[in-house]
């Protein structure tokens, strides 16, 4: 068991590095130049020159990786070129924003799946398993920019039930923060609900596969809780994984669905910065969520290893 | 916890007792995140809406752009135009109750002139010195007469910051600056929100009815009008002209408006980064028949809704700093051939190089049908701002569509674009002549004497149509029926003085 | 069977009865699937003679024009056929779709064929280079990639072909690491077989149907990326029709002319639910668990 945490640990270790480079490459590689940017419609050469040495945008690149370096080494993120404010200080207010956007899309995504994923396996084969089916790869299918907007123009525009953007936080008025999540959640949680739900429904058929099932069935109703139950325990190990491996996506999806609804989180964060070549902020910001996705995906690995004794001896 | 949901409950029973009386909060929808909270740093169009209810200025300007003072009290130039004697008005403070004397003044003056990396030092190249003449007074030095100089003190080279709170803050002034105007700064959430306060010691205290504004950035236009009309919002800039029917049919909605003091058009890039060689760039007939192979009204019905002002200068043609003997071209598609036949060429060829917004590629797409019937096959590359701004800088485009936000003194339209040594001259256009006439009008002073070199410099620099001008934007400020008292102002401003929300 | 000679079999016929076919004919949704895929290639291939305009040419008269009787799908901001302009932007959608996963085959087969049968430090190398860039978000990486190599059709395909070659890369190697140990394959070793013929005769073909099934459904999500990297301005470049990028500049017509935001995004959906029903339908006839 500890060398397999050992061994996963040190492997997280030069992929991180190597994000690290990725990171910095990519993001100087794009054309522009943010001191030509942030000096505005006057472009005054003064002002770009001075921007260039403040944030040694002329060293060369390397030079500029290895500072780089340096500052995280000492735990500093640094502070973005557009606003000033501190790029850390712009995690820790945007972080929560998207990880209730992406907490609520799980919700969301757990409600339909599970009873869908129910339905489609206790009547497997039939019409219903085939609408199951579709239903699901519909939601894999939708663009979710596109879904937002469709959104957006009913219900906000056309009915006009709910607010077309913005954010409010919980804490100062649950009602309205809630008002303005229900539809970004809603279109974030399409994809993942599709993915759970055929998790479901394989798990499900599995357990339905079993022999005690019969026994079970004949006891009626009570009897249909223990398999849900049980399909339950059986589904759960997959979906922490899936849930492990789709926060990648659900970050993705949350770019685009932050754009559309206006909701000041982390992706809408990114791509604000990738436009306005806000290299400290880009930087930082993809770090950060390129570290949590390793340590989430390290952490399922050794939750999974300490479920499951197997896996940590037969790993390839 | 518990107790903060408490304070939240009751907040909440006594904002629905007091009713609306207390709900006097105005929220702005602005197009994008503002900057820099610090006038001296600030660069984007939207952070001046925002500096404007945060940061009084030394002059102030009406809607109809007469200029008058607001932290002065008064001023005087004297007759060899090289000194200005301003007086501070009395008993103004700060947010932070730092008095704003003719100290705090030529501090703010010599930050702007000295700070690294400001955006206003070159607004306040000609000021040589500033002295204090008494508490009340101050006296600029300049190296040259410079008719400008007032119009940029109306702006952010005149906003008055706390001398107090930018020693004590440093560089951390942008993120919670500290000025003399009507509201102070409460917060800000990056690209969420900035709200601000009533000042209450403001000097102008009753020209402020409202108690709080909320700036929010909401880049889709269609979604700041449905968040408008939905009450969320009270009022947003820069609403889409094409919204504008949606917006009059809207009872709730009032639409006031002001013609911008901007442009937009079309820069050819004739020179750099060397001598060019396509015809567009070498061939001012060339150019001109593409002048003529487009139509300006078309532009403005198709891609504006006909809401727009076409023009043909750098001025909108409401300007008194219109040159009316230069008129709008109509469109001719048969001397346009004829001219490209003159020249020698088929069909010209060329790149217009557009930012990758909806509005500024549909202009291109029309563009490119229009001026395709005479002749020219134009490539609309829709080119992501950043990337833009950066081909733009090394001359490495044919033409970019691009405009200008404009400047209260018709110098700050014309000068940098059109002079020789130009900070935005990027295009490559040089004649001494010109340069020598734009030059002498920063130093003349009086209208008449200053429309005269204009005039003589327009008649030079727009026959060569490297800068075709094509419209002028009508700023549009939708907000709801119950806000009362606004203005629109041609530079696009929001102000919330007189402003009262039932 | 009659006579002595076995009749030779057609080819088409053997692939046509074999059991994946067979297993694939039997499901009946995967089958449309495949059908709409078809039609929309066919769209695309035959765009020119299917629209009824050219999808780039302008009536300035009739400016987002509700759909008619003339504009099936209305007209756009400049009053381009809404209709003309879906059926052209299939093609930049399918070929986004087969080109960018095409690339992530090319680059990413190889890759995970290395690393699985040599192991060691090479193994070492492009696993972890493989973990870095699937630790970034997609469509982050795909942005960033994109706005890098500037926007075009071209480069939104190279970008997200780079973004989606670790799936690739991960699911060979797992391929070939499940055939290596097999008993056959050291047996094969055993009688002297040398790399390239074990990869040829017994890695590849294992690895086909995974490979093939993983594809067909990341065309879906390529698709998908490239319309969204359109709709952010990074895909295809105007006047020339794509999905995305028609609904970049619908959002802003959202009250006024929906017409232009409907139909691409169906196109879209439709198009991306093909791909992914087709697909899911080659998983289950591949899946060698259920019979």
């Amino acid at each position: 068991m500890l060398p397999f945490v050992v061994q996963r640990v040190l492997t997280a270790i030069p992929t991180l590095a190597i994000v690290t480079v990725m990171v910095f490459g990519i993001q100087r590689s794009l054309p522009g130049d943010p001191a030509v940017i942030l000096a505005g419609e006057e472009q005054d050469p003064q002002v770009i020159a001075f921007i260039r040495e403040k944030y040694r945008l002329d060293e060369p690149v390397p030079v500029q990786y290895v500072a780089w370096l340096g500052q995280l080494a000492r735990g500093d993120l640094g502070v973005s070129m557009r606003t000033g404010e501190p790029v850390t200080s712009l995690i820790l207010t945007k972080l929560p924003v998207t990880v209730q956007l992406s907490l609520l899309s799980i919700l969301v995504a757990i409600l339909v799946a599970i009873p869908a994923g129910v339905i489609a396996a206790t009547r497997k084969n039939t019409g219903w398993d085939v609408a199951g089916t579709v239903v699901a790869l519909s939601g894999l299918s939708i663009p979710n920019f596109w879904l937002g907007i469709m959104l957006i123009l009913f219900v906000s525009v056309q009915l006009g039930w709910l607010p077309a953007s913005g954010y409010v936080p919980f804490f100062e008025d649950p009602v309205d923060n809630l008002r303005r999540m229900i539809m970004p959640a809603i279109v974030l949680g399409t994809g993942l609900a599709a993915v759970l739900m055929r998790q479901m429904r394989s798990s499900m058929l599995e357990v339905l596969s079993q022999d005690f099932v019969r026994t079970a069935t004949a006891k009626g109703a009570s009897g249909w809780t223990t398999i849900v139950r049980h399909a339950m325990r059986n589904a759960l190990i997959p979906v922490v994984t899936i849930l492990g491996l789709q926060l990648g996506t659900l970050l993705s999806g949350a770019v685009l669905t932050e754009q559309v609804f206006t909701i000041p989180g982390f992706g809408k964060l990114i791509v604000d910065a990738v436009f306005n070549r806000d290299y400290a902020v880009v930087q930082g910001v993809v770090l950060f969520t390129a570290t949590a996705y390793i340590v989430i995906n390290l952490a399922v690995d050794v939750l999974y290893a300490l479920l499951d004794p197997r896996i940590s001896g037969g790993r390839a | 916890m518990k107790r903060h949901l408490f304070r939240l409950l009751l907040g909440t029973a006594l904002v629905a007792l007091l009713g609306s009386a207390s709900a006097q909060t105005v929220r702005v929808g602005l197009a994008e995140d503002p900057d820099m909270l610090d006038p001296d740093l600030g660069r984007t169009y939207v952070g001046r809406i925002v500096f404007a209810s945060m940061c009084d200025k030394l002059f102030e300007i009406t809607p109809d752009l007469e200029i008058f003072p607001q932290l002065a009290s008064g001023y005087e130039v004297a007759d060899d135009g090289l000194s200005i004697t301003i007086d501070v008005r009395p008993g103004v403070v700060f947010h932070d109750g730092t008095p704003l004397d003719a100290d705090a003044v030529k501090y703010n003056l010599e930050r702007s002139k000295n700070l690294p990396g400001s955006n206003r030092a070159s607004e306040l190249a000609q000021v040589d010195a500033v002295t204090v003449v008494d508490d009340d007074t101050v006296r600029l030095d300049l190296s040259e007469p410079f008719a400008p100089l007032i119009a940029l003190l109306a702006d952010r080279s005149g906003m008055m910051i706390s001398p107090a709170a930018a020693e004590e803050l440093g560089e951390d002034f942008a993120r919670s600056p500290v000025c003399a105007g009507p509201f102070q700064f409460v917060e800000r959430v990056a690209q969420d929100r900035i709200t601000l306060e009533r000042f209450e010691d403001y000097w102008d205290a009753d020209a402020i009815a409202i108690d709080a504004v909320e700036f929010l950035p909401i880049p889709d236009t269609s979604v700041r009008l449905a968040n408008l009309q939905s009450g969320d919002l009270q009022i947003i800039e820069r609403a889409a002209p094409t919204d504008l029917g949606i917006i009059r049919d809207d009872p709730d909605l009032t639409l006031p408006s002001a013609a911008s003091l901007g442009y937009q058009g079309i820069t050819i890039n004739i020179a750099n980064p060397e001598q060019r060689d396509d015809p567009m760039a070498t061939d001012p007939r060339v150019r001109e028949a593409f002048e003529l192979a487009i139509d300006r009204t078309v532009i403005n019905d198709v891609v504006f809704g006909g809401e727009f002002i076409v023009g043909n200068q750098a001025v909108p043609p409401s300007s008194p700093w219109y040159v009316d003997d230069y008129p709008i071209a109509e469109r001719d598609v048969e001397r346009a051939r004829a001219l490209l036949d003159e020249a020698g060429y088929d069909r010209v060829a060329f790149e217009l190089m557009v930012a990758n917004n909806p509005q500024s590629v549909q202009l291109g797409e029309v563009v490119q049908a229009l001026a395709g019937e005479a002749g020219f096959d134009v490539t609309v590359r829709a080119t992501e701002f950043a990337t833009a701004l950066d081909l733009w800088e090394q001359g490495d485009y044919d033409a970019f569509q691009v405009g200008w936000s404009g400047r209260l003194d018709p110098d700050g339209n014309i000068h940098s674009f059109q002079t020789c040594e130009g900070n935005l001259n990027e295009h490559g256009v040089c004649d001494e002549e010109t340069s020598r006439l734009l030059n002498e009008a920063r130093v003349t002073s009086g209208f008449e004497a200053r429309y005269e070199l204009y005039e003589e410099a327009a008649m030079r620099y727009l026959p060569n149509r490297h800068v075709i001008y094509l419209y002028h934007q009508q700023l549009f400020f939708p907000h709801t029926a119950s806000m009362q008292g606004f203005d629109a102002y041609p530079d696009g401003i929001i102000r919330f003085q007189g402003v009262t929300v039932d | 069977m009659t006579g002595a000679v076995p009749r030779r079999i057609d080819p088409v016929v053997a692939w046509w009865t074999s059991r994946p076919m067979r297993r694939l004919r039997s499901r009946p949704i995967a089958l449309v699937g495949g059908v709409v895929v078809l039609a929309f290639v066919a769209l695309a291939v035959l765009a020119p003679w299917i629209a009824p305009y050219d999808p780039a040419a302008t009536d300035f008269l009739s400016v987002r024009d509700a759909p008619s009787g003339r504009y099936w799908f209305g007209t756009d901001e400049i009053g381009r056929d809404v209709l003309s302009r879906v059926v052209f932007g299939a093609r930049a959608s399918l070929i986004a779709g087969v080109i960018s996963v095409a690339i992530a085959l090319a680059a990413g087969v190889p890759l995970g064929l290395i690393a699985g049968f040599y192991g060691g430090w090479v193994d070492e190398v492009i696993m972890r280079i493989t973990d870095a860039l699937l630790s970034f978000p997609f469509l982050i990486l795909a942005v960033a990639l994109a706005a890098a190599l500037g926007p075009s059709l071209q480069n939104a395909m190279i970008a997200i072909g780079i973004a989606v070659t670790p799936t690739f890369v991960r699911l060979m190697r797992g391929q070939v690491l499940a055939v290596k140990n097999a008993e056959y394959v050291q047996a094969a070793r055993a009688l002297g077989a040398g790399d390239g013929r074990i990869l040829a005769r017994h890695v590849l073909p294992n690895a086909f149907a995974p490979i093939l099934v993983q594809a067909t459904v990341t065309i879906a999500q390529a698709i998908i990326a490239e319309s969204s990297l359109s709709f952010l301005g990074l895909g295809v470049q105007p006047p020339t029709p794509s999905w995305g990028g028609m609904l970049n500049t619908a959002k802003n017509f959202l009250v006024q002319a929906p017409w232009m935001a409907i139909w691409p995004g169906l196109s879209i959906f439709v198009t991306v639910l093909a791909f992914n029903l087709f697909g899911d339908g080659l998983r289950d006839a591949f899946d060698p668990r259920d019979a």
